[in-house]
Parts: C-alpha cells; sequence; structure tokens
C-alpha cells in the first residue's frame, strides 16, 4: 500500500524554551527530570511512524500518555518542536499560513472527543461548517451536508439544534462534519470516549462500515485497548511522550514487547481479537484415504491421539477415524472408508476465538480449519481455545 | 492649626486650560467632525423617536414586554410609558433615550472592537486594563469636566460623557465573553481551515453574543443613569426637569420627572434583559 503519511522524529515540549530543552531531552533526561527541573512538559518525544493510504491507525495509551499531542501535531493545532511530518511527500510543518489553511480546507478534518460542535448553528449548519469557510455555494454544501448527514444515519435532522440531539447522535453530526468535506485523512482523538458502551457498540460498527465505503486514511485516537483492537487494522502503543510498539492487533497481542504493553493487552476479551488462525495447530499426520486401518491405528500412536483425520489426494479432508473403530475394522476386514465418520466440526481461518467456544464445546473432536477447497490447513485442540480465554 | 502655606500653591488649572485650548485650536477640524456627526446621528434618533405616533409606541413597548416577559409585565410597561405621558412629559423622555440611545450605539461602536482586541492581544490588554478600572471606579459626574472642556456645553458634550461612562462594560464584557468561548470550538474552526476572520465570524461572535446582549443591557442602564446627571451640563429631557425642580423646589414637578426616570429605567432594563435571555443557547 501507498504511504500516506510519514511522521518523522517529531516532538513537542510545552513551555517558552521548548527548542533548547529539546537537548536535555536527547541527552537522555526522562519527561519527569525534565519537568521537576525546567517546568517544561514533554508532549510527545521523538516520534517516527508511517500511515498507509486507507487503513485505521490507532494510537492507543493511557491519559497524559501524549495521544492528543501526536495527533494535534497531525493538522498543525499544535506546532511541533521539532520534527517533521510528510503527507503526500509534503513537510506540512513548513506551510505558511495559506498553505496550512488549504491544507486544512481540502485534505484533512477532525472529529474531537468532545464533539466541539457549534451550538448556535444547527445540524446542517453545523455539517456545512467546512464547505461554509471553503466558498462553496449554499445550494451546493447544503445537498453534500445533506448527503453526510444520511451516511451517518442522521437523514431528517437537518433543523434540529445541537442541544436537542443525544450524545451519540452529536457525535454523528461531528463525524458528518468531518465527512462532509470530503477529506483524504481522518483524524479522531477518542470521538467514543464520552459515549456509553452500548453505543459506543453502535459506532464501532458503524465507523467501520463506512471506512469499508469510503476508504479513508484514519488516525483514531483511544485509550480503550478493545476498541483500539477492534478497529485497528496496525496499533500504536504510547508511553511518556513515545511510542513503545507499533503493529498490527495480532502482532501486539500475540508479542506483547514490553511490561506496560502486556499490562494493557491483560484487560483485553482475547476472544474477539484472536481468530481460529492464532490458535490452530498445523496438523503433521494424517491418515490418507487409501491406507489401512492398521497403518492409521500406528500413525495414532506415534502422535499419542485417539483420532485421526482421514484427507484425500489433494489434502481435502473427508472425515476422521478414531483408534477404536481401527480395531474394530481390522477384525471385521473393513477398510478405512467404511468407518469414516462426519461429526466434527470445520471452520475458516478467520473465524474469531469468541464463535469457537460454542464449537468446542459441543465437539468430541479437534475443530478442523480448512480453506475454501475443504484443504486441511491445521487443528484446533478444544484445549487451544479455552486456553486463548486465559 | 496649621495651614497649608501660599508658597506651595501651584495652578495647575491653568497650564490644563491652556493645554484644552491649544487641543481645541489646533485640532478643531477633528472636534468639529465629532461634534457635528455626533449631533447628525442625535437628531436623525430624536426625530425618529418624535415621530412615531405616542400610541404606537404605547403598543409597542406592551407587544414587546408581552414577548420578552409575559403579558403582565407588557400590560404593566404599557401602562408606565403611558403615565409619563401624562405627566406631559412625553417629549423630554424621548429626548432622553435619543441621548441613551446615541450613546450605547457608539459605545458599541467603539467597545465591541476594542474589547475583541483585547481578547486577542495580551499586551493590549496590559494598557487598557488599567485606564477600564479606573475609568469605573471614577464618580461619574467627573466625566462631565472633559466632555465640556472639549465640547463646551449642550447636549453633544452629553453623548461624550455618556458614552465614555458606558464604554467599560461593553469592553470588558466582549473581552470576556471572546475569552470564554470553548476551546474545542475554536479549535474546530482552525481544523476546518478558517481563516481568523472567519473564525471571529462564524463562532467566536455568534458564541459571545449571549454575554454581549447581557452587556447591552448593563450599559443602557449605566446610560441612563449617566443623562440625568449630564443634563447639568445642557442636555435637554427628564434631568433637566429634575435640575429645574430641585432649583424651583418644585416638589411637583421633581416628582413627575423622577418617576418617569425611574419607569424608562425598569423599562429599558427589563426589555433589554428579555431580548438577552432569548440569545442564550442551551448547553
Ligand atoms: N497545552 C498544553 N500545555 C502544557 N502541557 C500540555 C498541553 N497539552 C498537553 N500537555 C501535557 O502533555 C502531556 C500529554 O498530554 P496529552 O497529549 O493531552 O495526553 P493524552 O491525550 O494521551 O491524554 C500531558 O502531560 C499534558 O499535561
Ligand atoms: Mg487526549
Amino acid at each position: 500500500m501507498v504511504k500516506k503519511m510519514e511522521i518523522k522524529n517529531l516532538s513537542k515540549i510545552f513551555g517558552k524554551n521548548g527548542k533548547k530543552i529539546l537537548k536535555n531531552l536527547d541527552a537522555g533526561m526522562t519527561k519527569g527530570e525534565i519537568l521537576k527541573k525546567t517546568g517544561h512538559t514533554v508532549g510527545i518525544n521523538n516520534v517516527s511512524f508511517d500511515v498507509k493510504a486507507g487503513e485505521i491507525f490507532v494510537i492507543m495509551g493511557l491519559s497524559g500518555s501524549g495521544k492528543s499531542t501526536l495527533i494535534r501535531c497531525l493538522n498543525l493545532l499544535n506546532k511541533p518542536t521539532s520534527g517533521e511530518v510528510f503527507i503526500d511527500g509534503e513537510n506540512i510543518v513548513e506551510y505558511n499560513r495559506k498553505e496550512l489553511q488549504k491544507f486544512r480546507q481540502e485534505k484533512i478534518a477532525m472529529v474531537f472527543q468532545h464533539f466541539g460542535l457549534f451550538n448556535h448553528r444547527s445540524v446542517i449548519g453545523n455539517v456545512e461548517y467546512g464547505l461554509e469557510v471553503r466558498g462553496i455555494s449554499k445550494m451546493e454544501r447544503y445537498k453534500i451536508a445533506k448527503e453526510a448527514l444520511e451516511i451517518v444515519g442522521l437523514g431528517g435532522w437537518e433543523d434540529n439544534m445541537i442541544h436537542e440531539l443525544s450524545g451519540g447522535m452529536q457525535q454523528r453530526v461531528g463525524l458528518a462534519r468531518a465527512l462532509a468535506n470530503s477529506p483524504e485523512i481522518l483524524l479522531m482523538d477518542e470521538p467514543f470516549s464520552a459515549l456509553d458502551p452500548l453505543i459506543r457498540r453502535d459506532m464501532h460498527l458503524e465507523l467501520l462500515d463506512i471506512q469499508s465505503k469510503i476508504k479513508k486514511t484514519i488516525i483514531f485516537i483511544t485509550h480503550d485497548v478493545n476498541e483500539a483492537f477492534k478497529l485497528g487494522d496496525r496499533v500504536a502503543v504510547m508511553k511518556d511522550g513515545q511510542i513503545v510498539q507499533i503493529g498490527t492487533p495480532e502482532d501486539i497481542l500475540n508479542n506483547p514487547s514490553n511490561e506496560y504493553i502486556e499490562d494493557f493487552v491483560k484487560d483485553i476479551d482475547r476472544t474477539k481479537i484472536l481468530r481460529a488462525k492464532h490458535v490452530m495447530k498445523k496438523v503433521g499426520v494424517v491418515a490418507s484415504i487409501n491406507t489401512s486401518p492398521k497403518v492409521a491405528i500406528k500413525e495414532m500412536e506415534d502422535v499419542g491421539t485417539s483420532s485421526i483425520f482421514v484427507v484425500g489426494e489433494s489434502r481435502e479432508v473427508l472425515g476422521i477415524v478414531t483408534i477404536d473403530d481401527c480395531l474394530e475394522a481390522i477384525k471385521n476386514k473393513e477398510s478405512i472408508k467404511d468407518i469414516l465418520r462426519d461429526d466434527f466440526v470445520t471452520t475458516h481461518k478467520e473465524t474469531y476465538v469468541q464463535d469457537l467456544i460454542p464449537m468446542a464445546v459441543n465437539s468430541k473432536f479437534p475443530i478442523v480449519v480448512v480453506n475454501e477447497d475443504k484443504k486441511l490447513l491445521g487443528i484446533i485442540l478444544r484445549v487451544s481455545v479455552l486456553a486463548s480465554l486465559i | 492649626m496649621f495651614e497649608f502655606p501660599d508658597i506651595f500653591q501651584f495652578e495647575i488649572g491653568v497650564y490644563v486650560e491652556r493645554f484644552v485650548k491649544w487641543l481645541t485650536d489646533n485640532y478643531t477640524v477633528f472636534f468639529d467632525i465629532i461634534k457635528d456627526g455626533v449631533l447628525w446621528f442625535l437628531l436623525r434618533i430624536q426625530n425618529g423617536l418624535l415621530w412615531i405616533p405616542w400610541f404606537v409606541v404605547v403598543i409597542l413597548v406592551f407587544i414587546l414586554g408581552w414577548k420578552a416577559k409575559s403579558f403582565k409585565s407588557g400590560l404593566i410597561f404599557g401602562l408606565m410609558i403611558f403615565l409619563i405621558g401624562t405627566f406631559g412629559l412625553w417629549e423630554d423622555m424621548m429626548l432622553t433615550l435619543a441621548v441613551v440611545l446615541t450613546s450605547v450605539i457608539i459605545a458599541l461602536i467603539l467597545g465591541i472592537p476594542l474589547g475583541i482586541l483585547i481578547a486577542y492581544k495580551r499586551g493590549a490588554e496590559a494598557i487598557i486594563k488599567p485606564i477600564l478600572d479606573a475609568m469605573q471606579t471614577m464618580p461619574s459626574f467627573v466625566y462631565l469636566i472633559p466632555a465640556i472642556m472639549l465640547f463646551g456645553l449642550g447636549t453633544v458634550p452629553a453623548v461624550f460623557a455618556t458614552t465614555i461612562y458606558s464604554l467599560p462594560p461593553v469592553i470588558r464584557l466582549t473581552s470576556l465573553a471572546i475569552q470564554r468561548v470553548s476551546k474545542e470550538m475554536v479549535e474546530a474552526a482552525h481544523s476546518y481551515g478558517s481563516s481568523p476572520f472567519q473564525t471571529l465570524t462564524k463562532v467566536e461572535l455568534p458564541q459571545a453574543l449571549p454575554t454581549i446582549m447581557a452587556g447591552i443591557n448593563q450599559t443602557t442602564m449605566m446610560a441612563m443613569a449617566m443623562v440625568v446627571i449630564s443634563s447639568m451640563i445642557g442636555a435637554k429631557g427628564l434631568g433637566r426637569n429634575v435640575m429645574i425642580a430641585i432649583n424651583r423646589i418644585d416638589i411637583a414637578m421633581g416628582f413627575e420627572a423622577g418617576i418617569s426616570i425611574v419607569f424608562l429605567a425598569i423599562i429599558i432594563d427589563r426589555l433589554t434583559q428579555g431580548i438577552a435571555d432569548r440569545f442564550k443557547y442551551p448547553e
């Protein structure tokens, strides 16, 4: 994918002599020491990362870790103390006022934690704001704003005042206001933190749904791990103004790079993140449909199981045989085909562990992971499903 | 007893008088323009007010009172203004009102931009704030002195004194209102690429409007009080009736003029307050 944004060695220090203090930071003083000795607050410290076009890039971290400071540097609501922010190859930090204004009007839009709506304007008046600032005609901007309201499910609320809407609806207005501008980049600073959990869940689904249609580049900030991993294509974890790990949710979950992240990851509900492919095992031994029950028993004994999957010539799963059935078959002079059972469950590699739990509970055998051609990819032992819950 | 020694006496007044004379001599054109402009504006308003038939005014006050407060308030306000007419003070009331309106409008025209300036520039605040503090602690009739020094006797110095007196609350409330606009709202405006002027006119001023409207109520009440005092330097209207009544110890006339001023003040206060309340935005 194309790089949309490239953030290089970005630092922001709040206070009068930010630039000077930067040297102390480079010399290895900590955020706490700098605050004590100089009264300057380190907002972000030497942050670098790339954002790809069309991805949801989540920045996660505890309160005060510098998330807002970072995202506000991306549209220059905060002026970075040092470093560069390349967007489509242009360093926006060097923009003059006119260029910055144009950049904000056309390329980037922000959704705020407390909505930042104008309560002296109607719903549509809010959504039109960005277009109005750009000097788009009344008729045209009304039309565009109305469409944006439809997208967020607020058609028919155009003429209401902001205070007449619930919190969730207000943030939809905030989102519509951003979308109306058709920006390429959407900055969202804890947009759903002020909403109650049920509404937040609706908003997640809605955001993912909208994103699947419009494919913006989204920078999304949250302090909630579940939210981060649910929405993020990639997640950056921040601590004390620095990024301590970047990766896909699975990467971070499976290989937390330090204690801080481990702590963070602890309270996540893993079943909603982990998928079949993360807990399945590659199967070394399977029985061919053409082998004899005797050979099958031997293979089971080798790996120490009481059943074995039977596959066809191109490794498509045909069934399962148990060690008991095989012994019986030898007595009765039957072949593998005759004792093949089909009371096992199959699933795909993208299935969430959450959905595997009932399967694991109801099945005697391991769950089989197959691809579209029914080829065997791996198996999931019932204990693996339960183990992933811990 | 120690008397203040004569050798320490120093007639500063003479120098001030010379300075004022120098000022008015050298900047005659400047003062004439102000004088003519203010007078022209005042006469427009005054003639406009006197042109409206009395019953229209009574009905208008009733309707405004009704809309701004309640039906009963509307009736009371209508009755009050009708009573002023029955005292034979209709024209004097309108003259007073004309000076109040002129002064308030000029105070707004000067005060709102100054308030914005202070809200934006910390430096300006450091200079203007102490001046405002001083202005507000001075007794109101002190303003009459520079007024007559610069403009002589008459209605224009009355307008001048009244304007200066009612300026501080406009400046203060405007700057306060703008500084208190929600930070997130202003940032939202910035983040959509608003120019500073767009941020001011599309977000900050509309947000500040309820507070500024509340300021207009205060300003008008202060102007009202000042107008009465400025009759000392020749403003016509209800205040002059009070002055004359005091000089002649004419209790009847004093009562009528006095109660008319009270009525007018109540009506203006309640109406501007009622209108200001309508500008508030729900959270
Ligand atoms: N305008 C500011 N002036 C001074 N310090 C600030 C300012 N904004 C943020 N900070 C400080 O910078 C640090 C990071 O804050 P912030 O980016 O808001 O964190 P987060 O959004 O992750 O909660 C905090 O220590 C905070 O106090
Ligand atoms: Mg924050």
